[in-house]
């Protein structure tokens, strides 16, 4: 008796007991599919997420001032316009933005907001990939930098705020912001996503504009402060590197000789990435263990079943043991039967998951959802392995029954 | 040996060879602990069978017969004494080899046929051929289908048989493997009497024409009457041990019916109840 012997007496048998056979498989098709399916949808919230915060910038550097940590520096240098174009010219990156901001109110009408106005510079929409909406309006340009002008471009919020409506185009109305008069050129397309306060309610304004009219930011030598610089790499292989790079500039700038007196800050997204990253992780692996129970459900219902099987094929067994079968020949029988009913449970499972996957992306298109090898790999594991664990109990009393028992079995 | 030169069977003149003995099992005993106390069911059995014998073992219920075949299957162990099966030694052997022994030198032949569910007449004579290990398997599970005439019937499921012709798939499967014996346990008893006749002319006739060798459990006398030589069990003992003088022919005697087998027992007709439930 060989295994493909083994193997021709239990696809037989699971023949003789069709209906059983895909009952019990049922359990593991739905605790393989739950595995699979749940999975691919935890990664595809996992990879929505993290590519939501690439769009607001993984690799795009926030400098900022800070207090220096030291506490026995107190001067605090703020940064300026001339540094931001020293970082640009640093190796490795590709623009800075820079922004000052200052609280200003708007007035339009009676209605009026109070808001930090972000003064900007032309190259803020693709720091931050966050456009005007098409409607004819237009972003703050170099030459409104140039002139100073007093040209404001609105959040959707910030327009419902004011005119009562987020959908109102209020372009070329004129507003007032701490008692002068802007024009609106521009209303930027709705954003929603990433963490924070809703991005929506803002007014941008062209960073000299900010600088110069809304407030006084001149500083000695001719330059001009500015809050934060938002600072594009060429690549996140990067991010390290030019980090120290921006680092070392402003320490020297700012003559910093001790650590710990640094007056700024450079900070990166992709920490907060990480963070995030690992708390959808866990709600992959929370999908993946509930869905697992459900697979030990139907182990044990394999079990359940296996044991019922071979109380009922006592006479079998029995009548298998007279005519020879040693009982190595019934514990690999019943064995590879319950490892053939968890794979093909599995296989199954792993069709299910795929469907699930399919049918949760038509529902959510912003979730790309796939089947991912190592979780295939995994459902086909744990499914064979339940059929080794589970079939195991059974098929060894099968073949532990003595056969003259088994022949006179009722 | 000096027993056989003892018997005084026609046969011993026949052939001037001593006849292998397939079965020769010496003072057994079979002990059933049962907690506290035990049972003994076999008191010491000493029984030779030779090659071409057709013997039935008889005996009341408890008399220790289907322990005694269980022994004789090799299905169960005895307590002490020895078992040769066609020379081999079993009476010490492990359950794995015990199964090799089953395989090769006994086929069985159950009351209740034992055949598996949804599996054609070809394959449940294969079984013992897969478990051996036997290469050839359709052809010598389709002799020995054509053997108990069945040929015709290769692809037929158990539901789509008779009785009597489920009892002749699992002759068959006692067959396939050339076995130094066939052990059956009342082998027409869940027959009606035509396929029970039908069987038992197949025995007859594997006996007669193949000289095999052929060992009957039963407690029913007609049917011991059908073959050579009769052993009586009682109380775990042997009690008497006969040849039959002249052996029935199955299908050429009507079995007598229960009316004629008691008549002269009885004192007077009685009808059973009163009169007028019969009107």
């Amino acid at each position: 008796m060989n295994l493909i012997e083994s193997f021709r007496i239990a696809i037989n048998s699971l023949m003789i007991n069709r209906l059983r056979a895909i009952l019990t498989t049922l359990g593991i098709l739905i605790g393989v599919g739950a595995v699979v399916g749940l999975t691919s949808l935890g990664r595809g919230v996992e990879n929505y997420v993290s590519g939501q915060f690439t769009s607001l910038g993984a690799n795009t550097l926030t400098v900022s001032s800070t207090r220096p940590s030291s506490g026995t520096r107190t001067v605090i240098q703020p940064l300026t316009d001339k540094e931001a174009i020293a970082i640009a010219r640093l190796p490795g990156i590709q623009r800075v933005a820079t922004q000052y901001n200052v609280s200003g109110t708007l007035l339009a009408g009676t209605e009026s907001v109070s808001l930090t106005l972000n003064g900007v510079t032309a190259n803020y929409v693709e720091v931050n990939e966050w456009r005007p909406r098409n409607d004819g309006g237009r972003f703050i340009s170099q030459q409104d930098i140039n002139d100073a002008a007093r040209v404001v471009v609105l959040g959707e919020s910030t327009v419902e705020d004011l005119y009562g409506d987020p959908n109102f185009n209020p372009i070329n109305l004129s507003l007032q912001i701490n008692g002068r008069i802007f024009t609106v050129i521009g209303v930027m397309e709705n954003r929603s996503g990433g963490a924070g306060a809703d991005q929506n309610a803002a007014a941008f304004v062209p960073i000299s504009t900010a600088q110069s009219r809304l407030d006084n930011a001149r500083v000695r030598g001719g330059a001009y402060k500015v809050s934060q610089m938002q600072v594009q790499v060429e690549s996140k292989d990067a991010i390290e590197m030019s980090m120290a790079a921006i680092e070392v500039y402003l320490a020297g700038a700012h003559d910093i000789i001790y650590s710990g007196d640094e007056d700024f800050r450079v900070s990166n997204q992709g920490d907060l990435l990480s963070s995030i990253t690992q708390v959808t992780g866990i709600l992959t692996l929370f999908l993946a263990g509930v869905s697992g129970i459900s697979l030990l459900v139907g182990g044990i219902g394999i079990m359940n079943i296996m044991l019922v099987s071979v109380t009922e094929r006592t006479r079998e067994i029995g009548l298998r043991k007279a005519v020879g079968a040693r009982g190595l020949d019934i514990l690999s029988q019943f064995l590879i039967e319950s490892i053939l009913l968890s794979l093909i449970g599995g296989a199954l499972g792993i069709v299910l998951g795929w469907l699930i996957s399919l049918i949760g992306g038509a529902l959510v298109p912003d979730l790309d959802l796939s089947l991912t090898l190592d979780s295939v790999l995994l459902a086909t594991g744990i499914s064979s392995f339940v059929g080794v664990f589970f079939g195991l109990y059974p098929a060894n009393r099968a073949a532990r029954m003595r056969p003259i028992e088994a022949l006179r079995f009722e | 040996m000096f027993k056989w030169f003892n018997r005084k069977t026609t046969e011993s003149v026949a052939e001037p060879e001593a006849p292998k003995a397939v079965i020769d099992i010496r003072d057994i005993t079979r002990t059933y602990e049962m907690g506290e106390f035990s049972l003994q069911v076999l008191k010491g059995i000493s029984l030779q069978i030779f090659k071409g014998e057709f013997v039935s073992i008889m005996g009341p219920s408890g008399s220790g017969k289907s322990t005694l075949m269980n022994i004789l299957g090799a299905l169960d162990q005895p307590t002490s004494g020895e078992y040769f099966l066609d020379g081999v030694d079993v009476s010490k052997l492990g359950e794995t080899t015990l199964a090799g022994v089953r395989n090769k030198k006994i086929g069985f032949v159950f009351q209740s046929f034992n055949l598996l569910r949804r599996t054609t007449a070809l394959r449940q004579v294969e079984l013992p051929l897969v478990y051996g290990g036997v290469s050839g398997r359709s052809q010598k599970a389709k002799a020995a289908l054509e053997s108990v005439g069945l040929g015709q019937r290769l692809d037929h499921l158990p539901s789509e048989l008779s009785g009597g012709q489920q009892q002749r798939v699992a002759i068959a499967r006692a067959l396939v493997n050339e076995p130094a014996m066939i052990l059956a346990d009342e082998p027409t008893g869940n027959l009606d009497s035509r396929s029970g006749t039908e069987v038992m002319q197949i025995f007859q006739q594997l006996n007669r024409d193949q000289g095999i060798t052929i060992v009957f459990v039963t407690h029913d006398p007609w049917i011991a009457r059908h073959t050579k030589r009769v052993v009586m069990l009682r109380d775990g003992k042997i009690v008497a041990d006969r040849h039959v003088a002249a052996p029935l022919v199955a299908g050429e005697t009507e079995r007598p019916s229960e009316a004629e087998e008691l008549e002269g027992v009885f004192k007077e007709a009685y009808y059973g109840g009163a009169k007028a439930e019969y009107t």
